[in-house]
């Protein structure tokens, strides 16, 4: 009967509700007869709907952190918005000079290491795996952390479950420092986490927490000078904690000393 | 490019590339590496023009350039710790798990047409233009691309119904 030029381009068409005005009757004339094609249509619909359905839920998720700092802050420069151009030429200097730092210290740490090469085999002790994990880290401009303080339940959970027991990142705004995030990092025979602080400076700090200290006996604190890097350290029980930064040896002390209180109230 | 329209276009790059890819992880480095080209070719964009096939087109030219050079499938371990409940609690909750493991089965460049129509609703000019194919090849991906997934679905041995519509 239809003996229209139906196409399956059509038939598209329709299921989308792309088609002309004028077109839609030929083609709903033509599904009136032929009751299969109407069905194969309607599974193409239902398709369409189940497609949205799966995949709606990942419209809401809340955005990575990583891909929300893209579309905010240009990586590349853009010569309309100065502001930000200058901002990041200035991260870009200052990523410089970390670099240099940082391969200063790596080039010193490395020299030590060598060192004790008969050694080698021996377990690196707290306060250099946490000044290496420190120098490694703190510079990076774009991804300092894995997990943002912005979602710090989710960061103390994963840290918790990852190294065996509760660990959370003590509240240093008080002195001045808020945290970034942490991540987890291997150590000498497990998973360690390093959370990092700044200051309202950009200066970076990060607090090493082990829990391979099974063996140990507890220390009080301890200070340690790893090249450019500032350490205080102690061991509490299975815990060894290590506070990390290039600021002076007083400075330090007086942060090693606000989180060993929290962590001593916990 | 305005910061703001860009940032508003991200939820439906992570849709579209989590339904291609399947992969959480890899789907947003995808989107990454698109918003990272976007910005180092923003002055290609033309003010006015949309903005969103623009960025399918992006992901759609990178995603080439990765499946040109195939790299060693990376995953991280602990992707399922931060899995907030993405699906929705439907009690056909199977017959969703197929439909994905159906939609991986099509081919790249079926799932790429079926998803832009059905799931982004972009026009058939706009994927023609995102991923520079004929209009006409767009319609006849997508034909196949429904139809095979239809097939899948039913579990029919492919093209036992296929008809020819001419």
């Amino acid at each position: 009967m239809n003996k229209l030029a139906m196409t399956e381009d059509d038939l598209q068409a329709w299921v989308d509700g792309a088609l002309p005005e004028a077109r839609r009757g030929d083609v709903e004339e033509y599904l009136a007869a032929h009751p299969d094609e109407t069905e194969r249509l309607r599974a193409y619909q239902a398709q369409k709907q189940a497609l949205k359905a799966l995949f709606q839920p990942v419209l809401n998720e809340p955005l990575p952190e990583r891909l929300q700092v893209l579309a905010t802050q240009p990586v590349a420069v853009d010569p309309k918005k100065r502001p930000i151009f200058e901002r990041w030429s200035l991260q870009r200097i200052a990523a410089g000079l970390l670099v240099a730092v940082v391969s200063g210290a790596a080039g010193w740490l490395g020299h030590a290491q060598y060192q004790g090469a008969d050694r080698q085999a021996q377990v690196m002790p707290l306060p250099r795996q946490a000044a290496v994990a420190h120098v490694v880290f703190s510079p990076d401009v774009r991804r300092p952390v894995e997990v943002s303080a912005a979602q710090e339940d989710q960061l103390v959970a994963w840290l918790s479950k990852r190294l065996g027991t509760p660990v959370r990142p003590p509240k240093l705004a008080a002195i001045g420092y808020e945290l970034i995030g942490g991540r987890l990092l291997p150590g000498n025979s497990g998973p360690v986490a390093q959370f990092m602080y700044h200051d309202a400076s950009g200066q970076r700090l990060t607090l090493y927490v082990t829990t391979e200290n099974a063996t140990n006996r507890d220390t009080g604190f301890r200070f340690a000078k790893e090249g450019p890097v500032n350490v205080f350290y102690w061991i509490d029980g299975q815990f060894g904690y290590a506070l990390s930064a290039g600021i002076d040896k007083s400075e330090l002390a007086r942060v090693a000393t606000a989180v060993y209180d929290q962590l001593e109230h916990k | 490019m305005d910061n703001a329209a860009l940032l508003a276009e991200i939820p439906r790059l992570r849709r579209y590339a989590r339904a291609m890819l399947g992969n959480r992880a890899a789907a947003d480095d995808l989107v990454q590496d698109t918003l990272e080209r976007a910005w180092a070719r923003c002055a290609l964009w033309r003010a006015g023009s949309d903005l969103r096939a623009w960025l399918f087109s992006i992901m759609h030219n990178l995603r080439v350039d990765q499946l040109r050079r195939p790299s060693l499938p990376t995953h991280s371990i602990d992707e399922d710790d931060f899995e907030v409940p993405t699906r929705a609690t439907q009690n056909d909750r199977l017959e969703v798990r197929d439909l994905e493991s159906a939609l991986r089965q099509l081919p790249d460049e079926q799932r790429e047409v079926l998803l832009l129509v059905a799931l982004e609703e972009l026009s058939y000019a706009e994927v023609a233009d995102a991923l520079g194919i004929p209009i006409g090849t767009v319609m006849s991906r997508l034909a196949r691309g429904r139809e095979r997934l239809r097939l899948l679905m039913e579990e029919r041995p492919h093209g036992a119904n296929l008809r020819i519509v001419r």
